[in-house]
């Protein structure tokens, strides 16, 4: 249930988004959703591949540094509203979410949020109860 | 003008034989009073009547910094601690601090060395010195102090810092003279400038600056912003203070008292004397210090001699401007920093030491340090959060070591240079030499 994310250490600097990117494409690594922390000195890049066992070995094989992230997704309304039904419920338990990502689902009307909390297993259950898909890593990886 | 002038302007030959007479004092009075010069002597089998001529000393094996420290506090100290009437220290940020003993004759001599400087500066009895050197246990505060009384001009032991109030005090007083550090001396004229006073108006005759590198560029600055010449001062705390080598009105290289302390250029990598006008790092002999003689002393620091008799008719050598360090050892601010304190700060924060190259500017007027560490496995996080603390943490913990606040920048794994053999660590791009 649990996605593998990549997190990517990156300096801040011109030029530094393009070689890890360009590693996992020689590796045959398809990625499937990304987005990028940043300061003005350094950023994190966090990606969702298909396969991050073989990912990660790649990147880091060009001393790129390289941790695996636990994340979850979920399925939602691509409608206005969509988002703040889910944040409402995070809110309401009083999770604090760390970040937030989300791309749109090849399912009709849908869209896949990526969430990351410390504490993701408490994440997981106050979703579930108010009834949000969250959606298999497997589905992630292959969509 | 001299302060001295029989001695300043004595013919070399009769320099060096002086020299040679102090010398030989000296080493055997070490060699009968101070175990450690007796064991190390003897064990290199030289001894007191070994040394016939000034050539000799060559015989003699060199003493470090970290001779001097394992001899903490009064291991060196030739008299007993009745005779002592004064004690000063190095920072010490690098371990056990090294400890300068003085005697009330050591105090005079130290005095004298200053007058000199001052008076090669063209500062005398008439004049007002603002000194903003520090006075504590550092040697600058003071051995301007010591020679400023011994020539009868009034001093202002100011200290460092309360920019503004040293520019209250400066126009109210009246100085005439100013001891600073050329990165503060243009600090306040900046300031001043900031405040709507020019420097210039306020008559400032003579500026005396050492205690950090400089360039031609920066003493041109300080000139043009004060309207006065800017002569450099030199010293260690190891050898006595300020006042080794002071600059004369022609500015061509800084006579060293060579009645007082016995100057050599060495090769740093084969210990090996060479000639005049070849680049080297300095040793110095005290041939007058009844306390503590220090004899062959590596100072680490590079620079040159030259023996010809100067435009202003001292005869004494000339040291050229120090163009670095024959170790690590970088100055910043004007306080001493290795290396080695940065490893032991970032060992602090995480469990394997990472790769890391210090590298100092001064984008302005001021010094500013920063210290690049390859982020590892240790000290990654996923969040900027967490990486933001990390840096922070690093930054506390190099301040913690050295006194000095630095920017910290994580970098990425294997991206900073690597070196064969003995890494090279500090890039200085304050472009000194």
């Amino acid at each position: 249930m649990k996605i593998k994310q990549l997190s990517i250490f990156l300096q801040n600097r011109m030029g530094s988004l393009s070689k890890p990117l360009e590693i996992l494409s020689d590796a045959d690594v398809n990625i499937r959703a990304m987005c990028m922390a940043d300061t003005s000195e350094f950023g994190i890049l966090r990606l969702v591949v298909d396969d991050p066992v073989k990912g990660k070995e790649a990147l880091e094989k060009n001393n790129f540094l390289v941790k695996i992230t636990d994340i979850i997704g979920v399925e939602m309304n691509d409608t206005p509203g969509g988002l703040t039904t889910v944040l409402k419920i995070i809110r309401d338990n009083e999770i604090d979410l760390e970040y937030l990502y989300a791309f749109s689902h090849e399912k009709e009307g849908k869209a896949i949020l990526l969430l990351h909390s410390d504490n993701i297993d408490k994440l997981i259950s106050a979703l579930k109860e108010n009834g949000i898909v969250i959606v298999p890593s497997d589905e992630v990886y292959n969509l | 003008m001299f302060w001295n002038e029989e001695i300043e302007t004595m013919p070399r030959q009769d320099l060096e034989e002086l020299q040679l007479k102090k010398l030989q004092a000296t080493v055997k009075r070490a060699f009968d009073k101070i175990p450690y010069y007796n064991k190390r002597y003897s064990e290199a089998e030289v001894f007191p009547e070994d040394i016939e001529t000034l050539k000799d000393i060559e015989k003699l094996p060199f003493i470090t910094k970290d001779d001097l420290r394992e001899s903490y506090p009064f291991g060196l100290f030739a008299v007993d601690i009745k005779e002592i009437k004064e004690l000063h220290s190095s920072s010490g940020t690098t371990g056990k601090p090294v400890v300068s003993g003085y005697t009330e004759k050591d105090l005079d001599t130290w005095a004298e060395t200053t007058a000199r400087g001052l008076t090669m500066m063209g500062i005398g009895e008439d004049d007002i010195i603002q000194n903003t050197h520090g006075y504590g246990m550092f040697t600058g505060g003071f051995g301007v102090h010591y020679g400023s009384h011994k020539i009868g001009a009034a001093i202002i032991p100011i200290s460092t810092g309360q920019t503004r109030r040293q520019i209250e005090i400066m126009s109210d007083f009246g100085a005439t003279g100013l001891i600073f550090t050329p990165s503060y001396g243009i600090h306040i004229g900046e300031v001043a400038l900031e405040d709507g006073i020019d420097p210039k108006d306020l008559g400032i005759k003579a500026i005396g600056f050492g205690a950090e590198g400089w360039t031609e560029e920066i003493r041109q600055r300080v000139e043009e912003l004060f309207g006065c010449k800017a002569y450099n001062i030199y010293g260690l705390t190891e050898l006595m203070g300020p006042g080794v080598g002071v600059e004369c009105e022609a500015q061509e290289g800084l006579h060293i008292a060579e009645d007082i302390y016995y100057p050599e250029i060495i090769d740093p990598n084969t210990g090996k004397t060479l000639g005049a006008d070849t680049p080297g790092e300095l040793v110095l002999t005290n041939i007058e210090r009844e306390g503590m003689p220090v004899i062959r002393f590596r100072t680490k620091d590079l620079t040159k001699l030259t023996y010809e008799k100067c435009s202003c008719g001292r005869t004494h050598a000339r040291m050229s401007r120090i163009t670095g360090r024959s170790d690590d050892m970088i100055k910043v601010k004007g306080v001493a920093i290795f290396p080695s304190q940065i490893e032991k700060a970032l060992l602090k924060v995480g469990d394997v030491e990472p790769h890391y190259m210090i590298i100092v500017t001064r984008p302005g007027t001021l010094d500013e340090i920063e210290v690049k560490v390859e982020a590892s496995k240790d000290i990654f996080f996923d969040g900027v959060k967490e990486m933001m603390g990390i840096q922070q943490k690093i930054a506390k913990s190099i301040e913690n070591e050295t006194g000095i606040r630095v920017k910290v920048t994580l970098v990425e794994p294997k991206t900073l240079p690597r070196f064969e053999g003995k890494a090279k660590r500090v890039i200085d791009e304050r472009n000194l030499h």
